[in-house]
């Protein structure tokens, strides 16, 4: 299972810090186009839909469910190599965008497409965290 | 004004290398460069054009190579989109050449990928890195993993199973069984392929390309010039380029850039699926090649996996698919583009014994770059004999 990945702090600029800072409190930040209404994720300086620079951020529910997965076996990076096998997914979220994450809380050959899950969090530094995905 | 039947390969050639530790992935180049020139009768100083990528290359690589060549090119094009540079290098060249901005383009790749132990396929992911990758580099997604998301999708919508994707294994290792050169001879079934270990589920080992060092050359030029050169041309048909991301809002997984870069093609070309006689198609991983026959218009999407199995894409079927041996058994050094128009030009001339296409009249190459579960790019050509 991926719980035993430690996840380091992420590298954050202006433009993405907002959604790590609220992995730190717990929360699924996304960014919303205040002139087109796009929802995007991973967010960016501007509208990827309109080009637009007038973006908000709101928080999501943290929920969606499983859209693709793959239970990882083998990777030589150091950082994973003892954790193998961990689940590796996308998540659709129920706002619509997909996250790439990992699957924990449940034994990995468990982990069906469209089950259901939610988001929670690992502490970083810095106040921020790294979301991952268990059963809803 | 279309470049459609004007432009031709006039020259290849693939390193029998598969493993050079003694050699640079510049050396390889040269040698290549050597190999096709001598191919198409021409010599280094009849080149005006160059053409290169690589995974080792810095940003002025294609500078850099034309300086261990010595020459002196008027025009210089580094596009690197991934493993398909090569195939979309065949379009820029021909797009070049039509314009006047060169008249014989060299394209080259070379690559020590395997004597470097280059663990190209498990060993991507970490903590930190830049702001960008920081949404997938916590995750460790590998090359592999990207395609097996792919994989995995497919298997749910559509019920395809891991034996239809094994016959893809088992028919390139029937093919490159007939390529003296090719890497992996011994034959496979489709239970060696499942009983392989699982690389990330549902990939299996024997669903993967493998490593090893090479390099190949094409020289592109006019196919006016190309008819009083040493060998009979190969002519550009149609060509087409995509890119597909997976990032923003919630886009079909399995639609790839495959499904724009051939229609594209087949259109400038005027040419259906129905008329391709042989395809080269990149084979990353056996979902690849299923992907992209149905991006391509082979089949419907869902159908790959019946469209795959029974001997269609083997030797003597009805549409064989990677005749060299592919990535899968033949060769990978890294990126793979340059070998899909290798081999598709030498069908097309024909002659080739055992593993010659019969009635091989018109060949479609397809290269997929970068990862097909994030972003990725695609690059079809089709080409005839003349
Ligand atoms: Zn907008």
């Amino acid at each position: 299972m991926s719980s035993g990945i430690e996840y380091k702090t992420p590298a954050t600029d202006w433009q993405t810090r907002a959604f790590w800072e609220g992995c730190g409190r717990q929360e699924i930040v996304l960014q919303r186009c205040r002139d087109c209404g796009a929802i995007q994720h991973r967010p960016r300086g501007l509208c990827a839909s309109c080009l637009s620079s007038d973006i908000e951020h709101f928080v999501a529910k943290g929920t969606g469910e499983v859209h693709t997965f793959t239970l990882t076996q083998q990777n030589g990076m150091p950082a994973f190599r003892e954790n193998c096998p961990y689940v590796l997914a996308y998540v659709e979220l129920d706002e619509g965008p997909r996250l790439m994450t990992h699957i924990a809380g449940c034994p990995p050959d468990s982990v069906r497409i469209g089950m259901k899950v939610r988001a929670e969090f690992v502490a970083t530094e810095g106040q921020l965290g790294v979301p991952r995905f268990v059963p809803a | 004004m279309t470049i459609s039947g004007k432009i031709a390969v006039a020259g290849i050639y693939e390193h029998p290398t598969r493993f050079a530790p003694d050699k640079t992935d510049s050396l390889i180049m040269a040698e290549c460069a050597r190999g096709a020139l001598e191919d198409a009768g021409l010599s280094l100083s009849d080149v005006d054009g160059l053409f290169s990528a690589g995974i080792s290359m810095g940003p002025m690589g294609v500078v850099q190579l034309a300086e261990y060549l010595n020459i002196k090119p008027r025009h210089l094009d580094s596009t690197n989109i991934g493993g398909s540079s090569f195939v979309a290098h065949v379009s820029h060249a021909a797009a070049a050449i039509h314009a006047g901005l060169c008249e014989v383009a060299l394209i080259l790749y070379g690559s020590t990928a395997a004597s470097n132990s280059m663990a190209i396929g498990t060993g991507m992911g970490s903590g930190g890195g830049n702001p960008d990758a920081a949404f997938v580099s916590p995750y460790g997604m590998t090359t592999v993993g990207s395609y097996a998301l792919i994989a995995q999708r497919h298997m749910h919508l559509y019920g395809t199973r891991s034996e239809q994707l094994a016959e893809i294994a088992v028919a390139t290792r029937q093919h490159a069984a007939l390529n003296p050169n090719a890497k992996m001879q011994r034959p496979i079934t489709i239970e060696d392929v499942l009983e392989s270990r699982v690389i990330s589920s549902p990939l299996h080992l024997l669903d993967c390309c493998i490593i090893s060092d090479g390099g190949g050359a094409v020289v592109v030029t006019s196919l006016e010039r190309a008819r009083d050169l040493a060998q009979p041309p190969v002519i550009l048909r149609g060509c087409g380029e995509a890119v597909c991301h997976q990032e923003i809002g919630a886009p079909d997984l399995l639609t790839i850039a495959a499904h724009q870069s051939g229609q594209n093609a087949f259109s400038m070309a005027g040419l259906s699926p129905q008329e391709v006689d042989f395809c080269t198609i990149y084979d990353s991983f056996t979902i690849t090649l299923l992907a992209t026959l149905e991006n391509l218009g082979f089949c419907q999407p869902g159908e790959g996996g019946d469209f795959v199995s029974g001997g269609r894409i083997a030797p003597g079927g009805d549409l064989p698919i990677n005749p060299d041996g592919g990535g899968l058994s033949s060769n990978h050094p890294g990126m793979r583009g340059i070998f899909l128009v290798i081999e598709a030009v030498r069908q097309l001339r024909g002659g080739l014994g055992p593993r010659q296409v019969s009635g091989a009249q018109i060949g479609l190459v397809h290269g997929t770059g970068g990862t097909l579960g994030t972003m990725h790019s695609g690059a079809t050509l089709l080409l005839s004999k003349d």
